[in-house]
């Protein structure tokens, strides 16, 4: 679904952030990338977007070496950017004019997966009417509506409380199985890579490890407190002290 | 409706007795400290030349300076609206035009509305010429900062849409710009009272200001008053047709936050 070869990449007269990084994601993967603060996750989101073009090294998407990324891939920002004057049904058609598609012809399918969302009474709320967590769910809605088959997700969890952030991943967890989409995401919570994930990447600077995750689907959120995800999450933790 | 009248007591009350004394200390001081006429006319003398001249002042006059303030407001709009969207498009515009805007805002009105004359003769053009030269400024600066705050974040999420610089400018930038560009279009349409004014000063034959300038030159401060009241009233006015307009126009949008 997507590979990257040799990755460079350095911000102007910086030293550089990646150099001859390699990962692959496989469809129908959910892929985690972990990393300190400042190991370019984001960045790397950048370049895969096509928001920024890499110094070397190739980015493949669909095994097509496309010369354009944008609008290729869906990207979920840190931040949930909705728009406060427009309504969740008018955000989340937002992909849609972009495209400059029919819009009125996906009304229907966009009402089923508001109320899969939870958000069936909201469809008429403004983005300030909302709590975190929907404001989330909102703007994955959205992401989902560019149609792409990979979606990028950079943190999406990460501004929210740890209950809120419990509720989400039961959330995502119960839905994984019938999104059919392929997931690279983006987290510094060890905790939550291991129980989305099919594999984590550990991202640091200037490599890059990886851990496959050998825990069965469908996973129920209880499955933090087993032995097993206990066990994953030590080897991950070795991992990234290793590179220290 | 009670607590509407309550509202309105508190936010205007304060206001409207702070003008009562002012009004009446101000006539007292006239009639007690026999200041003459001409150099202060008292404000029921005011009110008194208003009445007089209603006649002329409403038929005449009056329609005639806000001809001139609707035209030259409506053009400063359009030129401000696409001055200010042209620069933010296109960075050579914004370096061509940007310093020159700045200069036609330090060339003295009075020095440079002879030229005018000679140009527009005393029609209502000339007028409208300093009008425009007052009031497009601050649609221009309010339209080109307004544009610019639309977020780098929100633009590169656009972008990883597929839009293009248009759609961009059209879902986020523009409609993250009204409050902006309305707190110019309220500067500029006061503006446009003072413009239009300045302009029937320095040469017509009707209009408040032409009105007030040939009062003042017959010492008869009370009607020169009458004019500046009704002046200062027709800016008034309009100042809050746009707030009201504003008010419609951003309804959902003032959500932020």
């Amino acid at each position: 679904m997507l590979s990257i070869h040799g990755l460079a990449y350095s911000f102007e007269k910086e030293k550089p952030i990646f150099h001859g990084l390699t990962l692959d994601v496989n469809q129908g993967e959910f892929v985690s990338i972990i990393g300190t603060s400042g190991s370019g996750k984001s960045t790397l989101f950048k370049l895969v977007t096509g928001l920024l073009e890499p110094n070397q090294g190739d980015i493949l998407i669909d095994g097509q070496k496309t010369g354009k990324r944008l609008g290729s891939v869906g990207y979920m920002p840190q931040k949930d950017l909705l728009l406060p004057w427009r309504t969740v049904l008018e955000n989340v058609l937002l992909p849609l004019e972009v495209t400059k598609e029919h819009k009125q012809t996906r009304i229907p399918e966009i009402r089923e997966w508001l109320s899969r969302f939870g958000l069936a009474e909201f469809e008429k709320a403004y983005p300030n009417e909302l709590s975190g967590g929907m404001k989330q769910r909102v703007a994955f809605l959205r992401t989902l509506m560019t149609g792409k088959e990979l979606l990028l997700l950079d943190e999406p969890f990460g501004a929210l409380d740890s209950m809120t952030k419990r509720n989400m991943h039961k959330w995502l967890l119960g839905l994984w199985g019938e999104l059919q989409k392929t997931v690279l995401f983006i987290t510094h919570d060890l905790e939550e890579a291991i129980l989305l994930s099919d594999r984590v990447y550990v991202l640091q600077a200037p490599g890059i490890k990886e851990l496959k995750v050998n825990l069965p689907r469908p996973r129920s959120s209880q499955l933090i407190y087993q032995s097993e995800f206990l066990t994953m999450r030590k080897e991950l933790e070795m991992l990234i002290h290793n590179e220290n | 409706m009670k607590t509407s009248l309550k509202k309105w007591t508190e936010d205007y009350g304060l206001f409207l007795l702070a003008v009562l004394l002012i009004v009446s200390g101000w006539e007292w001081a006239v009639r007690e400290a026999m200041i003459p006429a001409f150099i202060l006319p008292a404000p029921s003398a005011i009110w008194a030349a208003l009445l007089e001249n209603k006649q002329l002042l409403f038929e005449e006059h009056l329609p005639a300076t806000l001809k001139e303030v609707l035209i030259g407001f409506g053009l400063s709009v359009i030129a401000g609206l696409i001055l200010g969207v042209g620069m933010h498009f296109s960075r050579s515009i914004e370096k061509v035009l940007y310093p020159l805007l700045v200069i036609s805002q330090t060339v003295p009105l009075i020095a440079i509305s002879p030229i005018f004359i000679m140009w527009f003769g005393y029609s209502i053009w000339s007028k409208i010429a300093v009008t425009l030269l007052t009031a497009f400024f601050p649609i221009v600066v309010s339209t080109y900062d307004g544009l610019k705050t639309g977020g780098d974040e929100y633009r590169e999420l656009l972008l990883t849409m597929g839009a293009n610089r248009w759609t961009i400018f059209q879902k986020i930038q523009l409609p993250m710009a009204l409050p902006a560009i309305f707190s110019g279009l309220k500067l500029s349409v006061v503006y446009c009272v003072v413009g239009a004014t300045i302009g029937e000063w320095l040469g017509a034959s009707e209009g408040l200001g032409y009105f007030s300038r040939r009062m003042s030159g017959n010492l008869q401060a009370d009607s020169v008053f009458a004019a500046i009241f009704l002046l200062s009233m027709l800016g008034i006015v309009l100042f809050l047709l746009i707030g009201l307009l504003e008010k419609q126009v951003l309804k959902n949008k003032n959500r932020f936050n």
